[in-house]
């Protein structure tokens, strides 16, 4: 089994954590994980806005990056689901409109199968929920949208975290509701993005928990951004950063955070 | 609020106001939420309901494929029993024709039954500057209407306003239009209701003219449908001499039996009730019952020009239940005035812009009023992929490209104000497709890292004012993985 992380274009540049802990957790897992250089990004922030023309390169980018893996894991829900669902839809149109022949639907069509969310590829392909993961925290879980509604996690992610020992979790209120991210929607409609952002915030807060974990680095940007100016104790955690957690992390902590960024 | 949708700014300003509003945002909550559940609740009962909600939208799909055979067959139809029916091509020529047919009457008062239709032309300002008065008999239009107000909900017009407000509208306003509401008018919702049901009985005992919408219309029988919780609209289609329908082009179905779909889709849809109290049915007219006189006028107003579009075209499935509303985040925050049409929320996002086309910068903005969460597609029981059609819409906005307008196919120029963001866009695309341009912005900016503002200028204002962005780690994933692991290892 040839697996390769993607690990999406905001993890590699802001979050380079979640990808070694996507890692770590892997070959833990006893998975070898391969990293080609040659991806980017998944385009959705193009394809979102109304720039789709410009996705195309990078959905042939995706598939040569990947083409010699069986699975490509993603610790994004959001880039999952792009890859998923956007990648056919952007081949059938482009073909349709006479700008590409059936090269970009052979290259969608071999990407579509094989990539996973990573609490996907745990549960559905590994088959493990019990992943030796060792998290000494009161979380709360926040499903984002598009690991919801468009990938249908269902309760992998929580399967997951229910098996994480000295892990308490608590229930977030109105879980299912966006944390008004959306990518450019949070620059274009900062307004309505900011409330729903508070929102989100203080139902993480009400929950009491010490950090807010979700599938998506993108999603607790914006929420942990949130929290960050508001003062709060409450952290953003990504589910892969719990997952791959250790005791002998615990016992160390500045093992586990030797690699992070300064804060400022 | 004027009493038009006219002049609007875009919806991020509009937002950006009514989300400083606390009352409005408190009365939005607690609305959208308290109908939010009881419509889940409602909709688990049907263990079929997968399976309705696909055949409500191929019902829909097919009618709309062969639109012009049922109209066809609609005006046959409704002739056929004693209606006279009438094509009105955009909301001007309906006003005129709707203001033709009152004269005609010689009346100068008209009864309505809420419609979306009518809400759409603006038909009651229309009305009033050919000297008729439209009185409207749905308790939550009648707010609206006494308060010179505006609708920000489908189902729920008055949806941003509470009792206590509703009660100051009726105390100062109702005697302006006819019966006025008791002195010591409370704000408790009997009383409210109570001081309603006189003011309007009397427009309803004294009119000679109603105006209606409808739900679906049937092609096979020529019969209209109009679905409703109050009575109100029972009134106004069997009281008056001259009954005036006007009506979407879209709400056509093929026969009775489709009803049996739909009658099950819309009420737990939209009142969350198993079935709504009123359903009115009438075909043409009857000898010694109802209206003497009817007429039907078909709208266009931009539909055809939304069938031309193939993904977009899915938007006149829709069947106004105001789920999508009652879910959508954004919706909840920005209040219903801020989409600028009859049709707020996630449905107005999209068809608003559709109808409308994306030549005003408010009608350009609505595609982009949403996080593209999914709730909105998740709920709608006819399974319109909303978040494919915003997308399909932005598309529009910035790249412009083939559509039709007024029949007419044409090319439309990429919106103004998009240049940066373009640019922006390309490099971003760019550097995407370049990966070693990609790693070189990250090493910058990693080693640029203490000199980041906390705020930024420009753009990224609007989000480190409430927001925090993330410190820049000082090595990218990229960059640990080759410093650690080489280059890709063999495979």
């Amino acid at each position: 089994m040839r697996v390769a992380l993607f690990v999406t274009c905001i993890n590699d540049t802001l979050y380079p954590d979640t990808g070694r802990a996507v890692i770590t957790l892997l070959e833990r897992l006893g998975v070898e994980v391969g990293f080609p250089a040659e991806q980017s990004c998944c385009g959705q922030p193009q394809f979102n806005t109304g720039y789709r023309h410009l996705t195309e390169p990078l959905v042939h980018r995706f598939d040569r990056a990947f083409a010699d893996y069986d699975y490509v894991v993603t610790p994004s829900a959001s880039c999952a689901a792009m890859v998923r669902d956007n990648y056919p839809r952007i081949a059938a149109k482009a073909e349709a409109e006479g700008r590409a022949g059936r090269e970009l639907a052979r290259a969608a069509a071999s990407a579509v199968p094989k990539t996973y969310e990573l609490t996907e590829f745990l549960t559905d392909v590994l088959k493990v929920t019990d992943v030796g993961a060792y998290y000494p925290h009161t979380v709360t879980y926040h499903p984002t949208c598009h690991g919801l509604r468009m990938l249908g996690l269902g309760d992998r992610p929580r399967r997951l975290l229910e098996r994480v020992r000295g892990l308490e979790l608590r229930e977030l209120p109105g879980a299912e509701e966006c944390c008004g991210f959306g990518g450019t929607f949070a620059v274009k409609n900062p307004a309505v993005s900011a409330a729903m952002g508070a929102d989100k915030a203080r139902a993480v807060l009400e929950t009491g928990a010490e950090a807010v974990c979700t599938v998506d680095n993108s999603c607790l940007m914006h929420i942990g951004g949130t929290l960050r100016r508001q003062g709060a104790a409450a952290r953003p955690v990504h589910i892969a950063e719990i997952l791959a957690a250790t005791e002998a992390d615990a016992r160390e902590p500045s093992r586990a955070r030797a690699t992070e960024g300064s804060p400022r | 609020m004027s009493g038009t949708y006219l002049g609007m700014p875009a919806f991020p300003a509009a937002a950006a106001s009514s989300t400083q509003d606390a009352r409005l945002r408190g009365n939005l909550r607690h609305a959208t939420h308290t109908i939010r559940d009881k419509r889940a609740k409602a909709v688990a009962e049907l263990d079929d309901w997968a399976r309705l909600r696909a055949a409500g939208a191929a019902v829909k799909d097919r009618t709309l494929r062969h639109l012009d055979h049922y109209l066809e067959q609609l005006e046959e139809s409704v002739t056929a029993a004693g209606g006279q029916v009438h094509w009105a091509a955009d909301a001007a020529e309906a006003n005129a024709i709707v203001a033709r047919l009152v004269r005609e009457t010689g009346e100068r008062e008209v009864v309505k039954v809420k419609s979306m239709a009518t809400q759409e032309t603006g038909l009651n300002r229309a009305l009033a500057e050919a000297g008729i008065s439209a009185y409207e008999t749905d308790l939550a239009e009648l707010i609206v209407q006494l308060g010179d107000d505006l609708p920000s909900h489908i189902l729920v017009p008055a949806i941003h306003r509470n009792r206590g407000e509703i009660r100051d509208i009726f105390r100062e306003q109702m005697a302006r239009w006819g019966r006025p509401a008791p002195d010591d008018l409370s704000d408790a919702p009997a009383a409210l209701a109570e001081a309603a049901r006189l003011h309007l009985r009397e427009k309803f005992l004294t009119a000679k003219v109603g105006i209606s919408g409808a739900n679906f219309m049937v092609a096979d029988t020529g019969t209209l449908v109009v679905v409703e919780s109050e009575g109100n609209g029972r009134m106004c289609l069997t009281l008056p001499e001259t009954l005036i329908s006007v009506v979407g082009i879209e709400k056509v179905v093929p026969t009775w039996q489709d009803l049996e779909i739909f009658l099950q889709l819309l009420p737990r849809s939209s009142t969350a009730e198993r079935m709504n109290p009123y359903t009115s049915m009438w075909t043409g007219t009857t000898d010694g019952d109802g209206p003497r006189t009817f007429h039907l006028v078909l709208l266009d107003n931009g539909r055809t020009d939304t069938l031309a579009d193939t993904v977009g075209r899915q938007a006149l499935r829709c069947i106004r239940c105001s789920a999508c509303l009652n879910v959508c985040p954004v919706y909840e925050r920005a209040g219903g005035h801020a989409y600028g049409s009859a049709y707020p929320g996630p449905i107005g996002a999209i068809l608003t812009p559709q109808l409308r086309g994306t030549a005003s910068e408010l009608d350009a903005s609505l595609p982009y009023a949403s996080s593209l969460c999914g709730a909105c597609y998740e709920v709608c029981p006819v399974a319109i992929d909303i978040p494919e059609v915003l997308v399909h819409l932005r598309e529009r906005v910035v790249q412009g490209g083939r559509v039709t307008r007024r029949g007419v196919k044409t090319v439309l120029k990429p919106a103004k104000g998009h240049a940066a963001e373009r640019a922006a866009m390309r490099a971003a695309g760019f550097a995407f497709d370049h990966p070693g341009a990609l790693r070189a912005g990250q090493r910058l900016a990693a080693r640029t890292r203490r000199l980041h503002p906390r705020r930024l200028p420009g753009p990224g204002r609007a989000w480190t004012d409430t927001r925090d962005l993330p410190p820049v780690p000082a090595e990218s994933f990229r960059d640990w993985w080759r410093r650690t692991r080489g280059e890709e290892r063999a495979k």
